[in-house]
């Protein structure tokens, strides 16, 4: 066992320690399980929020697509920021609501604000379908983490197996506070990496960051610019925007937003979070850099970029920090997806089947069901190959289908009824999985548009669809309804 | 929506609207090509936007009980 696994076994016994003793001295109930009692002030929501953010897949994959792709992945950036910004309107009323109403779901909001258990189910769906791939991410993030760290004496499977373990068995103990504080931990430890990483290994290759650009530039002349076609700037564009719309709409963001003290712990959070972002940025030096230090690594192995370049670049302590972190930035948001999961399928799918299960029956169903999207996810993660940004991109444009119906029901009087609302997502989602499954983009469906057009996110027309039909049945049934309302009135009515 | 909510329309102008006038490489600034770093002044304004709403709104005032 080398210093660099002793290293990352630390860390994980620390998060493991943190995460259990977090819920001491707490009845752990539904409430408390899953919003922390809705105590968190600014400090906590800030780390869960950007602990959802700063995920594996921010660590491995920002780097790897500024590896890869070049300027493209500067777009994780802006979506980031501009997300960030409509929350400052969109969370505050999301929160005031969930509080009154003591949600504890995403789900449970559509069914509070549409009065529609059956619209719950379907949210509920959509939202453990997007989920698993998400987690299945996360998880063989973890797998290439610890075995590269490791350098190779640790299999990809075990690492995934062990890391599963304690998740899943902080993640039944302690629920949202476990997460919590491992968030504190994987914070501090993942800022002082990342930016350490992002200055240092620039320098020690080029002697500075715009020497190491400019490197890049006479290497791979428009490599640092938006191209003209593909991931163009109308590619850009539609994609900040359909990410943006999609970004509160993960069923465990909803969990930590709910877990809030009061409104204005998001005004808050929109003043540093965007700053926050900036950490990306030396995520993209990484990736930068090793385009020309360790050159060839084709598709997925895009990814290895950051851990292959330290590897080769510092000695098996150091490894074993990143590995640590890295190993962190997979637990976070791994533990918060299994709680929601969980927590959807006992609340909004299993207690509306079976009405009469009392509160702390669904309480115990819900922290059993966490070993059970464990499993599930665990068979994805070692079995499933090559199709998992598919997958995850798959999940976005899922859960973006539910902004429209979640916007409209904010005003006072909803725009939209449950029967909208329903088909609206249906049909969204439906389109989503087609285009993902048949690999259509506009420039198939369209080849002889201009490249602006072509080049437009597919995502957009799946929200077209979805506002479309939803306007289109709200109308319908709200005519037809008040038509039957009406006839029933005339035929019950006494003739004179 | 009230005047000062025009505010949070900003980052996404500068952010989104104005990438096509600034997509090249040179200059560099602080470093980075210039797209990219048009990017990052526009998160470092919107951090200061979202700065200058929260003092004013009185949203903020209220719910800070």
């Amino acid at each position: 066992m080398n210093i660099a696994l002793i290293i990352i076994f630390a860390f994980l016994l620390l998060s493991f320690y943190s995460g259990i003793r977090a819920q001491q001295g707490k009845d752990m109930n539904m409430e408390q399980w899953t919003v922390g009692g809705r105590g968190f002030g600014s400090i906590f929501i800030f780390l869960l929020v950007a602990g959802e953010i700063y995920t594996t897949f921010t660590f491995l994959g920002g780097s790897g697509w500024a590896y890869s792709k070049g300027a493209p992945s500067y777009y994780v950036l802006s979506y980031i920021s501009l997300a960030y910004v409509i929350s400052y309107w969109l969370l505050p009323p999301i929160w005031r609501y969930a509080k009154e109403h003591r949600l504890v779901s995403q789900s449970d909001f559509f069914v509070s604000k549409y009065k529609s258990p059956i619209l719950g189910i379907l949210v509920a769906a959509v939202g453990v379908i997007a989920i698993i791939p998400y987690l299945v991410l996360q998880f063989k993030g973890l797998g290439i983490i610890v075995s590269e760290a490791s350098y190779g004496s640790i299999s990809p499977a075990a690492a995934i197996w062990i890391g599963v373990i304690v998740v899943t068995i902080y993640v039944m103990i302690s629920g949202i506070h476990g997460s919590a504080w491992t968030a504190a931990i994987k914070d501090i430890m993942i800022f002082f990496v990342v930016v350490f990483l992002g200055l240092y290994l620039p320098f020690h290759y080029y002697g500075g960051i715009q020497p190491m650009f400019e490197a890049v530039q006479a290497s791979n002349p428009g490599f640092l610019t938006f191209p003209e076609e593909g991931l163009s700037i109308s590619w850009y564009i539609s994609t900040v925007l359909v990410t943006v719309f999609g970004f509160y709409m993960w069923p465990h963001t909803f969990g930590s937003v709910f877990s809030a003290k009061n409104a204005n712990v998001f005004r808050k959070n929109t003043i540093m979070l965007p700053l926050y972002t900036l950490m990306l940025l030396f995520v993209f030096f990484v990736g930068f850099t090793a385009i020309l230090q360790v050159p060839g690594l084709k598709g997925a192995d895009g990814d290895l970029s950051l851990l292959r370049l330290s590897l080769q670049t510092f000695d098996p302590w150091v490894v074993g920090i990143i590995g640590a972190a890295g190993l962190l930035t997979a637990l976070v948001p791994g533990s918060m997806l299994l709680m929601t999961g969980a927590t959807l399928l006992a609340k909004n799918v299993y207690k509306v089947m079976a009405p009469h299960t009392s509160d702390v029956q669904i309480a115990r169903i819900a922290k059993w069901l966490v070993p059970v999207i464990s499993l599930i996810s665990l068979y994805f993660a070692l079995s499933g190959g090559d199709t998992l940004v598919t997958l995850l991109l798959m999940g976005y444009s899922l859960v973006t289908q539910l902004f429209p119906a979640l916007l409209f029901s904010l005003p006072a009087k909803p725009w939209v009824n449950k029967y909208g609302a329903f088909a609206g997502i249906l049909c969204g989602v439906s389109t989503v999985a087609y285009v993902t499954i048949f690999q259509v983009t506009i420039a198939t469906m369209f080849p002889n548009w201009p490249a602006a057009v072509k080049d437009l996110n597919i995502g957009v027309v799946a929200l077209l669809v979805n506002l479309v039909v939803m306007f289109t049945v709200t109308f319908v049934t709200r005519n037809l309804f008040a038509l039957n309302r009406h006839t029933a009135n005339t035929e019950g009515t006494p003739t004179l | 929506m009230k005047a000062r909510d025009w505010l949070g329309v900003l980052p996404f102008i500068g952010m989104l609207g104005g990438i096509p006038f600034v997509n090249r490489v040179e200059p560099y600034v602080v470093g980075m090509p210039f797209v990219l770093f048009w990017i990052v002044l526009w998160v470092v304004l919107t951090s200061v936007i979202m700065a200058f709403l929260n003092k004013i709104d009185p949203a903020t005032k209220e719910d800070g009980q």
